[in-house]
């Protein structure tokens, strides 16, 4: 595996093509998730991730499910999420449901923790969205102790007591998944990123590069003051959105419509202005790799990129196409451009190899931390 | 000392605009009362000028450039006088959205004048039933006059119940002077993160 990880994530919506009218069942869009996971392993990418939502007009309610169903297909792919929704899941049926995945998949598992922002969700699964940020803190706090705790005694605020609980199947190699949490604007999480050591992922797609540069330092900051590396050694991951073709002209006349019409910002700003606030790039391969290397410049070495590319109803086809040319054009100079004077003491992204390794030399030096 | 910074923001549409007359003749009262005590620094923001940028952060959910500049204008402000002309018995839809784009933290504590002009007297009611809410909620010291100007007011005096614009005016900017004068420079608000430690305990049953 390479020092820095590119991906692709997938929020599962299901949208209207808004240059042909159509709009795919749900069946078709989970078949295309599944087929954009396999292509992401096909042109080389690392990374797949799944949004996880329980309203239309999202298909992806259960993750583990589909994630379970690419593992088997797949040989190389980390499967990831984006986010799985810590606020309103068991804590519980989190742990369970993924050390499962992770089995299955040989540890080629990570996940993304996120509190999710549809208002009535939080009630429909019995809980409070104005207690977002305490549920995420209890609820990771539960999850992180049922992955390094073979039984668990336990009480909190917002679940059930447990005694004498043991989570199953326990992590595989004894060593639980790697956590990213991803939050926006939420100073608590990556506060809460840092005081665990785990990953900090901003999904910067629809935000200023300002305020991204500001969630992060504060996360490389606090990760220092906990004590696990320096800033530059925290755990960074980025998202990004593209629509590339090999003429700058060609890919904005073709992208321009569904930019219009996108859920998330349709018939508000230009793609102009949108593309120059936030990290949208809508151009030739060559623009995408040079507007994706200036990230580094504004948040420092990262270890995961992730690309949002089936979205605002583009076609299957179309995202497959783009697929081929992030996979074959972009990434490996991406890859190649982002080593060139990366720091050695910068971490590579953690996998489950990774973090065995890490388990085992923490073991074999016992008296380095108890220093 | 540095100079104290108000703001006077304007919802009139048409060129000219009484409210942007309401919203100068407030701002130059208030210098004017506050001359001798202290340097002023007026600056007049007319919403009309980010209109568009108003609706593209409703869709979007950040400010572009222009209205963040604005936005940082007007929640640094030392003071506030914010105008607006009453359309459907209310505030305008720009005064509102562009309130609504702010943070709703952004002006707790912040001195606010409010003013608004009209067509007739018989909806000067508006301000205290639709702009005080308003700023009650978000936390601001809305002043005890607010001034509201209808048509007639730009050509006559006061009567035995009122006293004309002009004494209104200057009662409202005597108001705010008042207040600035006692009250420490406005600051930039610092973000502050709670220790991981104090949000766990937070939650210990």
């Amino acid at each position: 595996m390479s020092t820095m990880q590119f991906g692709i994530f997938s929020v599962g919506d299901v949208t209207t093509d808004p240059t042909t009218g159509r709009t795919p069942s749900e069946h078709e869009r989970i078949k295309a998730m599944v087929a954009i996971a396999l292509k992401a392993e096909e042109v080389g990418l690392d990374v797949f991730a799944t949004g996880e939502h329980h309203n239309p007009p999202f298909v992806p309610s259960s993750p583990t499910t589909l994630l379970g169903y690419v593992a088997a297909r797949t040989e190389r792919l980390i499967l990831s999420t984006a986010t799985t929704l810590i606020t309103t899941s068991d804590p519980v049926k989190i742990a369970e449901d993924f050390a499962m995945l992770q089995h299955l998949a040989d540890g080629r598992v990570d996940l993304m923790m996120g509190r999710g922002n549809t208002g009535p969700v939080y009630p429909w699964f019995g809980q409070d969205i104005r207690q977002g940020i305490p549920l995420a803190i209890e609820n990771y706090a539960l999850l992180h102790q049922l992955w390094r705790e073979d039984v668990v005694d336990w009480e909190g605020r917002f679940r059930t007591p447990l005694q004498g609980f043991t989570s199953t199947p326990r992590p595989l190699d004894g060593v639980p998944p790697f956590v990213w949490h991803g939050s926006i604007r939420s100073p608590e999480i990556a506060e809460q990123a840092a005081y665990y050591g785990d990953g900090f992922f901003h999904n910067n797609i629809f935000w200023p590069m300002e305020h991204t540069r500001q969630m992060i330092r504060l996360y490389r900051e606090r990760y220092a003051h906990y004590g696990h590396g320096t800033p530059e050694q925290a755990i960074v991951g980025l998202g990004g959105q593209v629509f590339m073709r090999k003429n700058s002209q060609d890919a904005v006349r073709e992208f321009r419509p569904y930019f219009d019409n996108a859920p998330v910002y349709g018939h508000g700003p230009s793609l102009e202005d949108f593309t120059r606030e936030t990290p949208l790039t809508v151009g030739s391969p060559q623009e995408v790799i040079d507007r994706t290397l200036t990230f580094r410049e504004s948040f420092g070495d990262y270890q995961r990129q992730l690309f949002l590319m089936d979205h605002a109803g583009l076609p299957l086809k179309t995202v497959l196409e783009q697929l081929d040319i992030l996979g074959e054009e972009v990434v490996p100079v991406l890859r190649k451009e982002f080593a060139v004077g990366r720091p050695s003491e910068v971490p590579d992204s953690p996998t489950h190899r990774s973090l065995i390794a890490r388990r085992d030399a923490e073991q074999a030096e016992p008296a380095a931390s108890g220093s | 000392m540095k100079p104290l910074k108000i703001v006077a923001v304007s919802a009139g549409l048409s060129q000219p605009s009484s409210t942007r007359l309401l919203a100068d003749r407030l701002a130059e009262a208030t210098r004017r009362r506050l001359a001798e005590e202290r340097e002023v620094e007026v600056r007049v923001v007319e919403l009309r000028d980010v209109a568009t940028d108003v609706a593209k952060n409703m869709v979007t959910g950040f400010p572009g450039p222009v209205l963040r500049e604005v936005i940082e204008a007007v929640t640094e402000a030392d003071g506030l006088i914010a105008v607006t002309p009453i359309f459907t018995a209310s505030y305008s839809g720009l005064f509102k959205s562009f309130f609504d784009v702010i943070d709703s933290d952004a002006l707790a504590g912040k001195p606010v004048l409010i003013a608004a002009t009209g067509g007739t007297a018989r909806h000067s009611l508006a301000l205290e039933h639709a702009l005080r809410p308003m700023f009650v909620y978000l936390r601001a010291l809305v002043l005890p006059t607010a001034v509201y100007a209808a048509s007639e007011d730009w050509g006559g005096g006061g009567d035995a119940h009122t006293d004309g614009l002009a004494v209104r005016i200057d009662r409202a900017a005597g108001e705010l002077a008042d207040l600035l004068l006692r009250r420490p420079p406005a600051t930039r608000p610092v973000e502050t993160v709670v220790p991981f430690a104090e949000q766990l305990a937070a939650l210990r049953p």
